[in-house]
């Protein structure tokens, strides 16, 4: 993928969509285009947050230790952006992103990312609007996963 | 250190003032017939009244006519013009050489006698200040030493003998002309006392400047972080404006002290005239006498005025000795004799370390330690404890013999721990402080440090080299200097242990592991480069590990994020001005920002058509930066890290980009404009930029102009450039880019981590480990160890204490930029090392105390509590439960 499809893609993102074009520019030209294979980390849960990531070409999955063992509660596909909640929070990975099948991705680093973000009022609005849609996504989701544990540990508590 | 200046002189340098004054008497006669003969050629072989032939002087057999009379008596005031010449040149250089040498024995000793400060003295002076005084303060004293007897003996030789032929005219006008010698004598001195207190402002303000410099310059990162460039420059400009001060007020008296000179010396042709005339006119003397007397008197001026001059000479350098004794006599300071580094055998350390009352009080009263008693076996490990401020590191520092008690006894077996000289303290104890302070040199330089006591057998030279030392030792003994060649071989390996040169490396490899510092070392190998005619059997290795590596990655996941040098492709990660060389570039010839400059690689694109290209990509490249950087402000970090065109430059290349659109292409830009886009493309990265500006075919014929780059490379070129060779060492690269022989993929992040293991791996199998490390220890630490970390610089000063066995370690610290778990390993490592040896080791917390024999606890200077380690860490974990 070529910078003038990396305008492109990024113009796609709702977070972008609003801004200027020259600094929709600079964020393509400062990315990096990156490729994993199969079963690759993009990174680990508890990795220190240094990346925006966007997907360009396949699936990731979403993957959180358990008592010792991964297990993958989500996936994310196609000119879906993720990384960028710890980036605003400047935490560690939350989770492990692994590759399922040959993925591509647009690596925007963290810095040039939070600064093009807040930087510009343009983003602000839009940047303050996703981050609640996020959150709430994410409290479904961990809704999810108490469900999924409760279960397992049902099946397991009637198995002995 | 004599107190005065010239007891300085005739203690160092009596025999060779006799000398030159000697050679200033035998000087004398010669000069005395340069000025008379002239008289004599005038009146007698120019002159008539005188019949020839003629003897020449008084000679009978000696009978010359005019013409060789004079031509003989020119010939004779030639030769006596050149011995003139010829005395003075002598006397000039002897001067000097003496003067020189004084000035190196003083420079030496005040030197010397900073080795032996006390260490408190160091927090009153300022290095700025020491500096100051041992280069710029000493220097004009070497010139006065030259001066210091000869000057008086010649100039005061010529006044006595004129005064001697005036008295001889006339006794009266004699006293005449030397009536106002006793008002310049009582009034000059009495004005020159204010210009030399003035001078001795003068001095300590400079002094004061110096040290603000040196604090400035230390302090760099407080006055930028804190924007307090303003007031330094307000500071440095008050203390300049002081010296500004004094020696205005120091001109305006030298030059009064002068006019009163000269007022003087013109007022005594006034008494000539006036008291001369009328005797003249009395009758009571001839007017040929007063003529004489005049002429005479003119001489008289010109030695009076030198002997005033040297008298103002003198009181200057006095004055600047004066300040100096008075400086480098700090009280406490370590005897000589505790320093004479021959000392032999060097003792070892035995016994119970025993302290009586033991009291450390520093200026002003403080008592750092404070009657404190204890007693513990010299081969044991004591941790030493407590509260901060509670005065562990000023034990530390007595109990290793770095501060003198103020109070109380401190003894190790039978020895008095603070007499015993300074070659035991130093080989036999070893002491890592808070603060580890490296020298400019490699890791290794740094690490032998500790056993560089004294010279070992003296260097091997020959032929000039040895003509050149043996001359060096010479003069350092007409100097006073030590003759210790600084080239011979320092290390005492027996002090470390070891037989020699290899295995002091295999120890020196050890002792890096066990301060936790090997891996480090071992990556600085890898990243610095080796030297192919010195190690060429390990650059065969490199090469066996490049294709070890390149064995491994094939058909793995690995060889999809490296992309090796290939003669015959493109890499597309790195550079095009990479791609165009395809090597190494040594020197600035074929640096990526001077490529575009370089007539040669001009040449080779113009020859593969490739220039007006490189032009149109330039348009493009510098079209795209102006949109993505113009709206930044110029201090941002982006123009640093994404951007081809800095921010200084972006306004011209926006010019060029402008001129290009009116011309309507490149084609008609004028040469300067055409550089500034040249330079651009060889900047481009096609994986990581992914401009889209390379395609294929221009792929194609940039290996087109690599290759005929490297075929036309002019001779003047020929070592700027170390080309990629599949079967060759590459000397200007790291040892790491040499087995990679690639480049990681930009793509790829993910594998870079994975690949640096192979290479770890590889390396390992071939057993290059050790010697990387070797090539690790010559890494350049720079100027006080800043290439290094803080936790880096703890653990070769660590590494360095190991070094030399020492029977007692004392540690204050040491390790406090260290996380919490590595002290713990490397404090346990250095046990093992240290067995049988003492150890004594202030800890932050009571941690650790459990690994120790005894513990002293110490509150407010005093030891609150000691005993066996273990029951004192119960009790202290005890207290701090409650």
């Amino acid at each position: 993928m070529d910078f003038g499809d990396t305008v492109k893609v990024l113009r796609a993102i709702p977070m972008f969509a609003k801004l200027d074009p020259s600094k929709l520019k600079l964020v393509a030209f400062a990315s990096a285009h990156l490729t994993f294979d199969d079963g690759e980390a993009l990174f680990f849960e508890g990795d220190p947050s240094d990346g925006v990531y966007l997907i360009d070409e396949g699936t990731v999955n979403i993957c959180v230790d358990s008592n010792g063992s991964e297990i993958t509660v989500g996936s994310l596909t196609n000119r879906e952006l993720f990384g960028e909640m710890a980036i605003f929070r400047n935490e560690p990975r939350s989770a492990t992103i692994r590759a399922s099948g040959s993925v591509k991705v647009l690596r925007i680093d963290g810095d040039m990312f939070l600064r093009v973000v807040t930087e510009y009022p343009e983003t602000a609005l839009e940047v303050m609007r996703i981050l609640s849609e996020k959150i709430a996504k994410s409290m479904v989701s961990e809704r999810t996963l108490q469900d999924r544990v409760q279960d397992l540990e049902n099946q397991l508590g009637g198995g002995i | 250190m004599e107190s005065s200046i010239f007891g300085f002189i005739f203690k160092h340098s009596r025999r060779q003032q006799v000398f030159l004054l000697l050679l200033t008497l035998v000087s004398f006669p010669f000069l005395y017939a340069s000025l008379d003969l002239p008289k004599t050629i005038i009146n007698e072989a120019v002159g008539g009244g005188v019949s020839f032939p003629r003897a020449l002087f008084g000679i009978q057999s000696l009978q010359l006519e005019q013409i060789d009379y004079l031509m003989t008596l020119c010939g004779i005031f030639l030769g006596l013009v050149l011995i003139n010449g010829g005395f003075k040149y002598w006397i000039n250089v002897y001067k000097g050489q003496m003067g020189e040498r004084m000035l190196r024995r003083l420079r030496y000793i005040l030197f010397a006698r900073i080795l032996r400060f006390p260490l408190p003295q160091f927090r009153k002076t300022s290095q700025g200040e020491l500096i100051a005084m041992i280069t710029a303060e000493v220097e004009p004293l070497g010139g006065f030493i030259g001066d210091a007897i000869a000057t008086p003996a010649f100039q005061g030789g010529t006044l006595l003998t004129i005064l001697g032929f005036i008295m001889i005219q006339d006794p009266f006008l004699g006293v005449a002309s030397i009536a106002l010698y006793p008002v310049q004598m009582i009034l000059i001195p009495r004005l020159q006392r204010r210009v030399n207190l003035l001078g001795k402002e003068r001095v300590k303000a400079v002094r004061k400047l110096s040290e603000q410099i040196g604090e400035v310059v230390s302090g760099i990162q407080e006055v930028r972080a804190n924007d307090t460039s303003e007031f330094e420059r307000a500071r440095f400009a008050r203390q300049v404006g002081a010296i500004f001060e004094i020696r205005y007020l120091i001109y305006r008296k030298k030059f009064f002290i002068k006019f009163l000179n000269n007022f003087i010396a013109q007022v005594t042709p006034f008494l000539f005239y006036s008291v001369g005339g009328y005797l003249v006119i009395t009758g009571d003397l001839t007017f040929g006498a007063l003529v004489a007397v005049l002429a005479a008197y003119k001489d008289l001026a010109s030695p009076w005025k030198e002997l005033l001059s040297w008298y103002q000479t003198k009181e200057d350098a006095r004055i600047k000795y004066e300040q100096l004794v008075d400086q480098f006599h700090p009280a406490g300071m370590i005897e000589e004799d505790r320093q004479d580094h021959r000392l032999d055998p060097v003792p070892h350390l035995e016994g119970a370390v025993v302290a009586t009352n033991l009291s450390l009080e520093e200026d002003g009263g403080i008592k750092v330690v404070d009657g404190a008693t204890f007693r513990f076996d010299s081969r044991s490990a004591v941790a030493i404890t407590g509260p901060a401020g509670a005065g562990k590191a000023g034990m530390a520092r007595l109990l290793a013999r770095l501060l003198v008690p103020t109070g109380g006894n401190l003894r190790i077996g039978d020895a008095v721990l603070p007499d015993l000289p300074e070659p035991v303290t130093g080989r036999r104890m070893a002491y890592v402080g808070q603060s580890i302070q490296l020298f400019n040199g490699t890791v290794r330089d740094n690490l032998v440090y500790g056993l560089k006591h004294r010279p070992g057998p003296s260097a091997e030279r020959d032929g000039d080299d040895r003509a050149a030392f043996e001359r060096y030792v010479v003069e350092a003994q007409a100097s006073g200097n030590t003759e210790s060649d600084p080239d011979s071989d320092w290390v005492d390996y027996d002090g470390a242990g070891v037989p020699g040169p290899t295995d002091l490396a295999d120890r020196l490899v050890h002792l890096l592991g066990v301060v936790g510092m090997d891996g480090d070392i071992y990556a600085l190998g890898l990243q610095g480069s080796i030297d192919p005619e010195r190690y060429p059997d390990l650059c065969a290795r490199v090469l066996e590990a490049r294709t070890r590596l390149r064995e491994r990655m094939e058909g793995s996941d690995l060889a999809k994020t490296v992309e090796p040098f290939e003669r015959t492709r493109y890499n597309d990660n790195m550079t095009v001005a990479e791609n165009l060389l395809f090597g190494t570039p040594i020197g600035d010839a074929f640096m990526q920002d001077r490529m575009a400059d370089n007539t040669y690689v001009r040449q080779v694109l113009h020859d593969t058509g490739l220039e007006e290209v490189f032009l149109q990509t330039g348009l493009q490249v510098a079209s795209i930066m102006l949109e993505l950087f113009q709206d930044l402000p110029p201090d941002h970090e982006f123009f640093d890290r994404y951007s081809f065109v800095s921010a200084d430059d972006l306004p011209e290349v926006q010019a060029v980009v402008r001129r290009a659109e009116s011309l309507g292409g490149v084609r008609q830009l004028e040469s300067l404009d055409r550089r500034v886009l040249m330079s651009l493309p060889f900047k481009l990265i096609p994986a990581r930029h992914r401009l889209g500006l390379l395609d294929d075919d221009l792929k194609a014929r940039i290996l087109e102009a690599r290759r005929r780059f490297a075929e036309g490379l002019p001779a003047e070129f020929a070592g700027a450039v170390a080309f990629y060779d599949q079967d060759s060492y590459n000397a200007a690269a790291s040892v790491q880019d040499n087995i990679l022989f690639g480049r990681l993929v930009y793509g790829r992040q993910q594998g870079h981590a994975q690949v640096n293991a192979v290479i770890a791996q590889v390396v390992d199998d071939l057993d290059l480990r050790r010697t990387l490390m070797e090539a690790g220890l010559d890494f350049q630490v720079g100027i006080g160890g800043a290439r290094l970390s803080n936790g880096q610089r703890q653990r070769l000063g660590l590494a360095r204490a190991l070094l030399k066995r020492p029977d007692m370690l004392v540690v204050d610290q040491a390790l406090a930029a260290l996380d919490p778990v590595s002290q713990t390993a490397v404090l346990d490592r250095v046990f093992d090392e240290s067995a049988g040896r003492g150890i004594v080791w202030v800890l932050g917390q009571a941690e650790m105390m459990d690994r120790f024999d005894t513990a002293l606890v110490m509150e407010g200077g005093k030891i609150s509590r000691s005993g066996p380690a273990r029951d004192v860490a119960g009790d202290l974990s005890g207290v701090a439960a409650d």
